[in-house]
């Protein structure tokens, strides 16, 4: 059983320092940790909205329509029908925070297993191909008009439409991946003792593809948090009243020269989010790439 | 490299046929009658009888699909149940808008993205890479149609620099025409422009070590003429590859640029046709769209092997 013996060390060890490796890069990396920071004040804040914000979302105070930011009461100021930016701003990072983790998670479930199997299984493969080139031929601009025409502009069907044109790139990554450590002694050696497709796929190919699959879809978030904010901005996606930040775009695109910090709020909010997501991501890739270190 | 072509184009015609079905699928996926849906607020029994034949709704879905391909290949893609124009009408005169608008924005980005990917990669370790870099993750976590709506606030509305919306034909007036489209193919291209940085910084840094840089520098070439010959054949590969990738969402992008600056171009007849529930638009308009990917697509990998040999080499291996 020296080859089984060698087959579970060699997977194993290598991750394990990895992970130890990574979090240290990560923890020494001052960028890294800015963007880790905005992440979990965003999420803070999107998660326990009901109790930080000041006011209800979508309560109007005609009384107090386009107050300046640094009213007593309205931090960030008030919009054309008097709500609160800051408040709505607060369960607009909710919406978008959950179309980000929904539609990634779409991709996910979607897209490891066929990316597995396409690389895996050289059968499928060109059937798997043809499938991805399929779902790229339709912009997921285009997949989401599709959608809204056929079950209508939602939250949900706008998670759907993102995560199906996100599939494609998954499945890629996933297909790459499993070509490359498939190739590898320690799965050839395993394949030789007669470890079934499942086995190796499962315990072998599955956890070494995971740092890839880890940084695409913390890629995937911020993408997807831009296309709800597009989706959402055209009416395609979280219908008003209901606060989303690309709806409240929408709505202060109408009123800009008069209160134009109802436009750029919201703007500022979906940046700062993106950017720490894609900062955190990039350093998650530099840390996991072996070759870093010489860049 | 026959081969490669020939494979190629096969595969581009198998997405291309899966792509009509899906479309074709799409519509008769709505809830209710197609035909209701296809006669928007006109119920009347006569039209609605006329449309069953019009679209072949009585026949087997077998029959239904070669008239609709049928149709789609002769050009007519029916009619906008809004105004009655043909749609074929609407589209080619929305489509120069969209196209134009996209090549400037490509143009845009190339320029800027390769431009400070150079700078990156050859000012390593200096403010200048760290500013380059700093300015393409901006570029890609900024959501572009917010910057649009920034640029018409300040730049159009407060400074009067460019118009904030409208379009002239370019035939009509070519300076005003590129006035009205240069901003919003700025805006457009943000995105494409930190993508094209990144992979020019990448491989110029990839090249910049290679043995044969060292060669032509041991040789006595200057590092400008060493750097100038690199980042131009490199460039090329990077910008044409980019586009390839970043092709849907181009297409996205100008939907949404459209809509913010009111240019009466493809994503515009999208977005109203979705609102006015016009489905003889919406269909047409996305299978013009996945036809236009795929054929775009492939000429992107064509040129792209011509470009770059070793791709030709893996295609027939």
């Amino acid at each position: 059983m020296a080859v089984a013996e060698v087959t579970e060390a060699v997977p194993t060890a290598p991750l394990r320092s990895n992970r130890r490796r990574v979090v240290r890069r990560i923890l020494h990396n001052p960028l890294a940790l800015t963007g880790l920071a905005v992440l979990a004040i965003a999420v803070i804040l999107a998660v326990f909205a009901n109790w930080l914000a000041p006011h209800e979302p979508t309560q109007t105070h005609l009384d107090r329509a386009f107050a300046p930011p640094g009213t007593a009461g309205y931090l960030l100021g008030t919009d054309d029908l008097g709500r609160d930016v800051l408040s709505r701003i607060m369960f607009g990072l909710r919406a978008s925070l959950h179309v980000g983790v929904l539609a990634v998670a779409f991709s996910l479930v979607v897209g490891v297993p066929l990316g597995l199997i396409a690389g895996y299984f050289r059968t499928v493969d060109a059937l798997i191909s043809r499938l991805t080139d399929l779902v790229l031929a339709f912009p997921f601009l285009i997949l989401a008009v599709g959608l809204a025409a056929i079950r209508g502009a939602s939250l949900g069907n706008a998670a759907i439409a993102i995560g199906i044109a996100q599939i494609p790139g998954m499945i890629r990554i996933v297909r790459s991946e499993t070509l490359r450590i498939k190739s590898l002694d320690f799965v050839a050696a395993a394949i030789v003792e007669g470890a079934s497709d499942a086995w190796v796929l499962g315990r072998h190919i599955f956890p070494n593809a995971g740092s890839a699959i880890i940084v695409q879809a913390t890629v995937g978030i911020p993408a997807a948090i831009l296309g709800e904010a597009v989706l959402s901005f055209l009416g395609l996606g979280i219908q008003p009243p209901a606060p989303s930040l690309g709806t409240m775009l929408a709505d202060a695109q109408q009123f800009a020269s008069r209160a134009p910090w109802a436009a750029v709020m919201p703007g500022v909010a979906i940046m700062l989010l993106t950017l720490a997501f894609n900062i955190v991501g990039d350093s998650l890739r530099d840390a996991l790439d072996p070759k870093a270190s010489r860049r | 490299m026959r081969r490669y072509l020939l494979n190629r184009l096969w595969q581009s015609a198998v997405t291309l046929v899966l792509a009509t079905i899906v479309v074709f699928a799409g519509v008769r996926a709505l809830p209710g009658d197609p035909a209701l849906a296809l006669a928007g607020e006109d119920r009347d029994p006569e039209s609605l009888r006329a449309i069953r034949e019009q679209y072949g709704l009585d026949q087997s879905w077998l029959v239904q699909f070669w008239q609709f391909v049928s149709h789609a290949a002769r050009g007519d893609l029916g009619q906008s149940i809004r105004t009655g124009t043909s749609v074929r009408s609407m589209i080619v005169s929305a489509l120069p808008v969209t196209i134009e608008l996209s090549v400037l924005a490509i143009l845009i980005a190339s320029v800027i993205g390769v431009g400070t990917g150079v700078i990156a990669a050859v000012r390593r370790g200096r403010p200048a890479e760290w500013a380059a870099n700093a300015l393409a993750l901006l570029g890609l976590s900024v959501p572009h149609f917010w910057l649009g709506l920034m640029a018409i606030l300040y730049l159009s509305v407060a400074l009067g620099l460019f118009p904030a919306s409208g379009f002239v034909p370019f035939f009509t007036n070519p300076v005003a025409n590129l006035h009205h489209l240069i901003l919003p193919a700025l805006i457009l291209g943000t995105g494409l422009s930190a993508v094209i940085m990144r992979q020019t910084r990448s491989s110029m840094l990839d090249a910049l070590s290679a043995d044969y840089i060292r060669t032509a520098e041991a040789k006595g070439l200057s590092p400008k003429a060493v750097v100038g010959k690199h980042a131009l054949r490199n460039s090329l590969i990077v910008v044409v590859t980019i586009v390839g990738l970043q092709l849907g969402a181009l297409i996205s992008g100008a939907v949404v640029t459209e809509r913010i600056f009111a240019l009466p171009g493809f994503g515009k007849l999208t977005v109203d046709a979705v609102f006015q529930r016009d489905y003889p638009v919406i269909q047409a308009v996305v299978l013009v769209t996945a036809t236009a990917y795929i054929v775009i697509n492939l000429l992107v990998d064509l040129l792209y092997s011509v470009i770059d040999p070793r791709i030709r080499v893996r295609g027939e291996a």
